[in-house]
């Protein structure tokens, strides 16, 4: 399973501001909540988690060593 | 639940005390499951109790007028949060949030309190845990007054680099709450470390690709 942004439901208010920024149509909204849909064409861009007035998108990073 | 003996000798405040006195005191613990975002203290709540971190991450935080975070410190497991309120009886000085779902031992204050009148070779103890939080302050103050931004992001990313324990995955939202700054000179930096070939962006994966090179980038002194 692709690993994908992860939305705070209980912040999420709907308001389709990621969707609109979203480059790779990966958000829409489903019962007034933002939902991610898995597609490799998430770059992981992370301008949803910017533009998300709530704060309630979560792009995280594993952070590793080389080797 | 109580919490279990190992996990309590573990701990350095209760290092040095035996398994029968530990016993004594697990009953006075009780577990806290919590979910991910959701916030476990305010700043200026009444310190009521300790808590020590048995799975996740908790980042303590400060938020300014304008809504800027300052994160101070991200507690892992085995450690502790909100131990000056419980002692000092003041305030509690930041808030707190769950960065993952997480798993808690909590005990009050006036529990913990008792415990260190009951058992007071346990002072040291305190002293350590304590002295321990004023030095990882003191680096972020030396940090923050010092260090350029993306010395801060390079320190940040070799701390929380794999190998070296249990380390929660950040956002760069967190990484700018951690670095002092705004969360755009985050996505500036990480950039600037991309090209200079220290640092390599593979999706949700940082690969940091010449780790002297970043240790290197830490000691970069501010020149503003």
């Amino acid at each position: 399973m692709l690993e994908m942004p992860v939305v705070d439901l209980e912040k999420c208010t709907g308001c389709g501001t990621c969707v609109a920024a979203c480059h790779c149509g990966a958000i829409i909204i489903v019962d007034g909540k933002a939902t991610i849909i898995e597609t490799k064409l998430c770059g992981w861009c992370t301008v949803c988690e910017a533009v998300c007035p709530e704060g309630a998108l979560y792009c995280e990073y594993e952070i590793i060593t080389e080797g | 639940m109580a919490a279990p003996v190992e996990f309590l000798q573990a701990s350095p405040y209760f290092a040095g005390i035996s398994a029968p006195e530990i016993e004594s005191i697990a009953d006075l613990f009780y577990q806290k499951t919590i979910g991910k975002g959701e916030i476990i203290t305010f700043e200026g709540d009444s310190g009521e109790a300790l808590y020590f971190v048995v799975s996740g991450a908790v980042k303590c935080f400060k938020v300014s007028s304008e809504g800027k975070e300052q994160i101070l410190q991200i507690v892992l497991p085995g450690n502790s949060f909100n131990d000056v309120a419980v002692f000092d009886g003041g305030q509690t000085p930041t808030s707190t949030e769950a960065m993952s779902m997480i798993s808690l031992y909590v005990i009050s204050r006036q529990d913990m309190q008792r415990i260190i009148k009951d058992y007071p070779k346990l002072a040291p103890n305190v002293i350590n845990v304590l002295s321990k939080k004023i030095r990882h302050l003191l680096a972020l103050v030396e940090d923050l007054s010092f260090r350029q931004v993306i010395s801060r992001i390079s320190r940040i990313l070799l701390e929380y680099a794999d190998g070296t324990g249990p380390k929660p995955k950040l956002t760069q939202q967190e990484m700018a709450g951690l670095a002092g700054t705004a969360r755009e000179v985050v996505g500036r930096s990480l950039k600037t470390l991309q090209v200079e070939g220290l640092i390599r962006m593979e999706r949700n994966r940082l690969i940091i690709a010449n780790k002297e090179g970043l240790a290197q980038m830490v000691d970069t002194v501010d020149r503003e």
